[in-house]
């Protein structure tokens, strides 16, 4: 038991426990779950890519399509995380009271948020994937630095849903969930790279901009798929790292606070 | 080894002295009983004894292990049934019972062994792969009954079992609890039902204000607080007849509303009932003590919420 809310994540197979739980659910509503999760990104894709590409010479030395469906992988991984860490975390915290139910059990709160985290960027990886096959399969994908891409998916689904998990942990209601949307995950969306080069932004708003977490999965994603290394990995990958383990100790700090004051 | 110790324990939240130094020491294989109005710390008495909220002062020891330090390893051997039901509802009753072992570190082979025993024991059997919308509020808390046994704990802790049920259902739950009292387990309850704590507990404690303010057997508690007999008078004037005339006769008079309830000793009951045959106006209730009036003597009649 951790008595101190501020002490250090502690890690421990009995997370494995709570992310079967969730898998076992996930698993009665597997394939509309993974169309669900496709068909929005694909309708972004495939309206602008076509439609809207159709008017851009090359965007990144490649056609447009091409460079947004590198983009598209990054966003849904975003959005499938923070969906998972947000709705689905906060309904079985608040609503179902599952946590609470596990508690009961020989887990600790860390254990269960643990669970909680992996899980949620774990079904962020299978959303990444998805589109990563579906676009590997329409020819936007031009070399085997593709497959590299899949750890660095799941490092992307780590640092969106422990950052989701900070919301859920001071989130009162549903309606909560609206401001991060508003506030943080769509300007990313809009700024971070996903529909055009982070460069045409003017170059205050493109040092915030290339600062935010989306930009780093961006800068590491695109050029993968594309057959390039990436420049400065190292400072992409890192920066990742940093957010989701930090983010994910604070919302471990403030669940606690949360639910065992 | 006693299954629960708890000693001068204390919890404050915003300042507010929720338990305000408790002591208590369950026996093995015996019901003990925390009986409370809202708000008297009987929850949050559970929950620093399951180590889910750190005291502010006193000692726990859970099957032996202290608490908060070890409680985790604690709830290894510990069957919770909380106040509100917080089934898997995306799961099936058996699903419930499989992933719940889970968290236990049982196999699911260990777990699927147990389960029809579980069920005939909730009276679910036949129902492994019903939905949780399927089932009635009674199911329901059978269902978190039997997952509180998942673990075949040494002691079990129930948060009102029986809150919100209709009397079937109360009655098959005290039924099945006292199956479980002869199979040896220590059960600690929460209550505000009197009658429940009357039947179940072979020692409680009356908390008021985060405080235990009567320890006892049900029948200690009735014998050592309140006269054995209660006389209750109805109607209008029936507040003031009783203080008019049944001063005599009664050592306590408490009134509520349009009702005087009278507390009796042996002796002055048979007068009392005489005289109050002579006032066919009143309308009149006689009967024993219960724990009910020692819980009203001893916790006022004001509302607590």
């Amino acid at each position: 038991m951790n008595n101190n809310l501020y002490s250090l994540p502690s890690f421990s197979l009995r997370a494995i426990a709570v992310w079967r739980r969730n898998f076992l659910v996930w698993r009665k509503l597997a394939i509309p779950s993974v169309l669900g999760n496709l068909a929005d990104p694909m309708i972004y894709l495939f309206g602008l890519g076509y439609g809207l590409g159709g008017l851009l010479p090359q965007v990144g030395g490649v056609s447009y399509i091409v460079f947004l469906a590198s983009g598209t992988v990054c966003s849904s991984t975003m959005n499938a995380a923070s969906f998972e860490a947000l709705y689905s975390a906060f309904s079985r915290m608040h609503v179902q009271k599952t946590w609470d139910a596990i508690l009961n059990a020989p887990l600790a709160l860390d254990d269960v948020l643990a669970g909680e985290w992996l899980w949620a960027a774990a079904k962020a990886t299978l959303s990444g994937v998805a589109i990563l096959i579906v676009i590997t399969a329409l020819g936007f994908v031009s070399s085997p630095l593709a497959l590299l891409t899949i750890p660095v998916i799941f490092l992307i689904g780590l640092t969106f849903a422990a950052l989701g998990l900070i919301v859920t942990a001071l989130a009162r209601s549903f309606d909560f969930f609206m401001y991060y949307f508003t506030l943080f995950v769509t300007p990313m969306i809009l700024l971070c790279g996903v529909f055009y080069p982070i460069e045409q932004l003017p170059a205050a708003l493109q040092a915030v901009a290339g600062a935010l977490p989306l930009a780093h999965a961006i800068h590491i994603i695109r050029p993968l798929l594309l057959g390039t290394w990436p420049a400065d990995i190292g400072l992409h990958i890192g920066a990742l790292l940093v957010s989701a383990f930090a983010a994910y100790w604070v919302a471990l700090m403030l669940t606690r606070r949360r639910l065992l004051a | 080894m006693a299954p629960l110790e708890v000693a001068g324990l204390r919890k404050s939240y915003a300042g507010h002295e929720v338990v305000a130094g408790i002591s208590f020491t369950l026996a093995r294989g015996e019901c003990y009983g925390l009986l409370g109005p809202n708000g008297a710390g009987k929850t949050t008495t559970l929950r620093c004894c399951l180590g889910l909220t750190a005291p502010d002062a006193g000692t726990i020891h859970l099957v032996g292990e202290p608490v908060p330090a070890r409680a985790r390893e604690a709830r290894g051997s510990v069957g919770v049934v909380p106040q509100f039901d917080n089934l898997d509802p995306d799961f099936t009753v058996a699903e419930n019972l499989l992933v719940f072992g889970r968290y236990f570190g049982l196999s699911d082979a260990a777990t699927a062994g147990r389960i029809p025993a579980l069920l005939e024991f909730a009276g679910l059997t036949g129902k492994e792969n019903a939905r949780l919308t399927m089932l009635s509020g009674g199911m329901k808390r059978r269902l978190t009954l039997a997952r509180a046994l998942v673990n075949d704990p040494d002691l079990l802790m129930l948060d009102e079992p029986t809150t919100g049920l209709d009397p079937q259902a109360r009655h098959l739950i005290w039924e099945r609890l006292k199956q479980l009292l002869q199979q040896g387990k220590t059960i600690l309850l929460t209550t505000h039902f009197m009658d429940e704590a009357e039947r179940l507990c072979n020692r409680l404690a009356i908390l008021d204000e985060g405080r235990i303010v009567a320890t006892g057997s049900p029948r200690q508690l009735i014998a050592e607080h309140i006269e054995p007999q209660v006389v209750e008078i109805y109607g209008e004037a029936a507040p003031v007849w009783a203080k008019d005339n049944a001063r005599n006769f009664v050592k306590r008079i408490e009134i509520s509303g349009e009702t005087a309830f009278c507390y009796v000793e042996e002796q002055n009951l048979a007068p009392l009932l005489a005289l109050t045959a002579g006032h066919p106006a009143l309308r009149i209730l006689h009967r024993p003590a219960n724990l009910e009036d020692v819980f009203l003597k001893l916790t006022g009649r004001e509302l607590r919420d």
